[in-house]
């Protein structure tokens, strides 16, 4: 214990420290330096102070303890306040324990193995208790089928999603006409534009940046609303009450996005069309009547399928990631925002791979 | 109602808070001295949180004034503003610890924005300190604040609203969710730092014995203003239904019989 000497002593030799006026937090910084620069053994006058807050006192004491200093000229309630700050000696550590860089890498990766292992566990866990939620659905769905969810669900994924999803389809298709015809236009070929139009926005871009849509609009606030949901305790509520998180939250959400992923991309497909043909009508003098007539004969009604036949598969895969990020989110408010980017990329990526994957199978049916 | 000896710390004349058509408070005043702690009492919904809010210039009132330590809070820029908010600490009825941040990290926060002066070593003892004074073990600094139990998250909001040795502290239902132990235990950790660091406290609660135990004088909000302010003596002379109901319903008098019980042993 430090010794907390207030009687006037002898100082022959060594520092001594004199503060006047007040000592607080707000000199804090600098008496702390000034009292390092001073050399030992060093005594520490306070009689010219006025006023002491804790942050001064705690200066002063953690001076005694590590150098053994000496305290001189302090008042009843500065050797009082002294001894109490004295009280509250605990070290504590700021941060939690961290080992050493290397081991603390390798610990890491580790960790990184271990949780991707348990993620891919846990999906097929949740993929599991998601068909048994439907299969409860299914078998009863009078009582169990929650129509007001779904249908507003529909309301918030699709209905409101047209006009960002149209005026993109619409952009993207004047911008494919628009590359397209400058690059034919060297082989004098301006007029397969509009093949160009129609294959590609139909079979593969309206499907698939009507789903990067979705999963930005709708894939992250699954995440983020089911998340909070977490923190706030409600999914629990909810299990206690005997209402099922997976009825009630993932399957309105779930049929949601598979029935409005067709519905989207066939309107995404719309709009494209619809933006291609202007520009050919505004800057190739190629008529609506024209444009409509070869897109009828040169689009098979098989790329309209493919482009179909994919969407509600890239929505089951959007609102799969989105509440299963959802529901692992535990403990604080930044791990929803961890979880919702994860649930995004996660959903954009598989996205991509599986439109990979289709693009080979309907190729090799001979859907060309 | 006011002592005669009254240093005024904050002092609310005719506030009037409204949210849309529901009126909140109309007319409000309210003074509180220098030294004391004032417990403020009234139904759920009479906005004692609102009346903090406006005291600490979250919420902007309609009409009325409002002053803290001999400061107009009304109208300020956020400069002048943070000379006032240097002074004072506040605990949020849920704790509002950043939950990215240790709990030794929050204690931090405000010493490294007003002393960004202050060096590690330093800093860390500094919140290692007010983490002991606020009633935590040592091993509860490095802990995230979803690691806390609810009266831990309390005295780790204390430790924060302490970290600028302020001169006045408000606190929003400080034991609300704590068990008696851990209540009286907190209500006890108050009253000795408000003795030692001489701090004046505003103190919202419902808890009928932290109101016997540490208030000096108590405030009474109902019908949209403070109806009345005294010790509980005081107020039990007043002939106001609702606050003879709050004192001397069965909880109330309880209560006080608790404290009758532990001031004569």
């Amino acid at each position: 214990m430090a010794d907390l000497n207030t009687q006037e002593g002898d100082h022959p030799h060594g520092s001594v420290y004199r503060v006047a006026g007040a000592l607080t937090i707000t000199r804090a910084a600098t008496t702390q330096r000034e009292i390092d620069a001073l050399p030992d053994p060093l005594t520490i006058d306070l009689s010219e102070i006025h006023r002491m807050d804790t942050v001064g006192a705690w200066i002063v004491y953690r001076t005694v303890r590590d150098r053994k200093a000496k305290v001189i000229g302090a008042s009843r309630d500065e050797v009082s306040l002294l001894k109490e700050v004295a009280q509250f000696d605990a070290p504590t550590k700021v941060h939690p324990e961290e080992g050493r860089s290397f081991v603390l890498a390798l610990r890491e990766l580790g960790q990184w193995v271990v949780e991707m292992g348990g993620t891919l566990v846990g999906l097929l866990g949740f993929f599991g208790a998601t068909l048994i939620g439907f299969a409860n659905v299914i078998r009863r769905p009078a009582r169990k089928f929650r129509v007001n969810a779904v249908v507003q669900r529909f309301d918030v994924v699709g209905v409101r999603a047209l006009g960002i999803i149209g005026l993109m389809s619409f952009l993207i298709g004047i911008v494919i006409a628009q590359q397209g015809s400058v690059q034919l236009a060297q082989f004098g070929a301006e007029v397969y534009t509009i093949n160009l139009i129609g294959r590609i926005t139909v079979r593969e871009l309206g499907t698939l940046m009507t789903a990067i849509m979705v999963a930005g609009r709708s894939g992250s606030a699954f995440a983020a609303q089911i998340g909070t949901m977490k923190i706030t305790e409600e999914i629990d509520a909810m299990r206690t009450i005997g209402v099922s998180p997976i009825e009630a939250l993932v399957i309105p959400r779930m049929i949601a996005a598979v029935v409005m992923m067709p519905l989207l991309a066939f309107w995404a497909m719309v709009m494209s069309l619809l933006g291609g043909g202007v520009f050919v009508w505004l800057q190739l003098g190629i008529p609506p009547t024209t444009y409509v007539q070869r897109l009828n004969e040169v689009i098979p009604l098989t790329d309209m399928w493919v482009g179909i036949i994919k969407a509600p598969v890239f929505g089951f895969i959007i609102a799969l990631a989105g509440c299963f990020q959802g529901m692992l989110v535990q403990g604080n408010s930044e791990e929803v925002g961890t979880r919702t980017t994860t649930a995004v990329v996660q959903s954009i990526f598989l996205v991509i791979v599986l439109d990979a994957v289709f693009a080979v199978f309907f190729s090799s049916i001979g859907w060309v | 109602m006011t002592p005669k000896d009254c240093q005024p710390v904050i002092t609310v004349r005719g506030l009037k808070n409204a949210f849309g058509e529901q009126v909140v408070h109309e007319g409000l005043d309210l003074t509180v001295c220098r030294g004391e702690i004032l417990g403020v009492v009234g139904g759920s919904g009479t906005g004692k949180s609102v009346l903090l809010r406006s005291i600490i210039g979250l919420q902007v009132p309609e009409a009325g004034e409002v002053e803290v330590l001999g400061e107009n809070m009304i109208d300020r820029t956020e400069d002048e503003a943070k000379n006032i908010r240097r002074r004072w600490g506040i605990l949020f009825q849920n704790g509002a610890l950043f939950s990215t941040l240790t709990v030794a990290e929050n204690v931090e926060v405000p010493i490294r924005e007003y002393f960004p002066g202050i060096q590690p070593p330093l800093l860390d003892e500094i919140a290692s300190y007010k983490i002991a004074m606020g009633g935590l073990p040592a091993d509860a600094g490095p802990k995230f604040p979803a690691e806390l139990s609810g009266g831990m998250v309390k005295r780790a909001g204390l430790a924060r609203a302490l970290a600028l040795d302020p001169e006045l502290l408000f606190l929003d239902e400080p034991t609300a969710g704590l068990d008696p132990i851990a209540a009286a235990a907190f209500d006890e950790l108050i009253l000795s730092l408000q003795k030692r660091l001489e701090l004046t406290v505003f103190l919202i609660t419902h808890d009928l014995d932290t109101l016997h135990a540490i208030c000096d004088r108590v405030a009474v909000i109902a019908d949209r203003k403070v109806i009345a302010v005294g010790t509980i003596p005081e107020l039990l002379a007043l002939d106001h239904p609702w606050i003879q109901e709050y004192f001397n319903g069965p909880r109330g008098r309880n209560a006080a019989q608790s404290y009758e019980k532990g001031a004569t042993a």
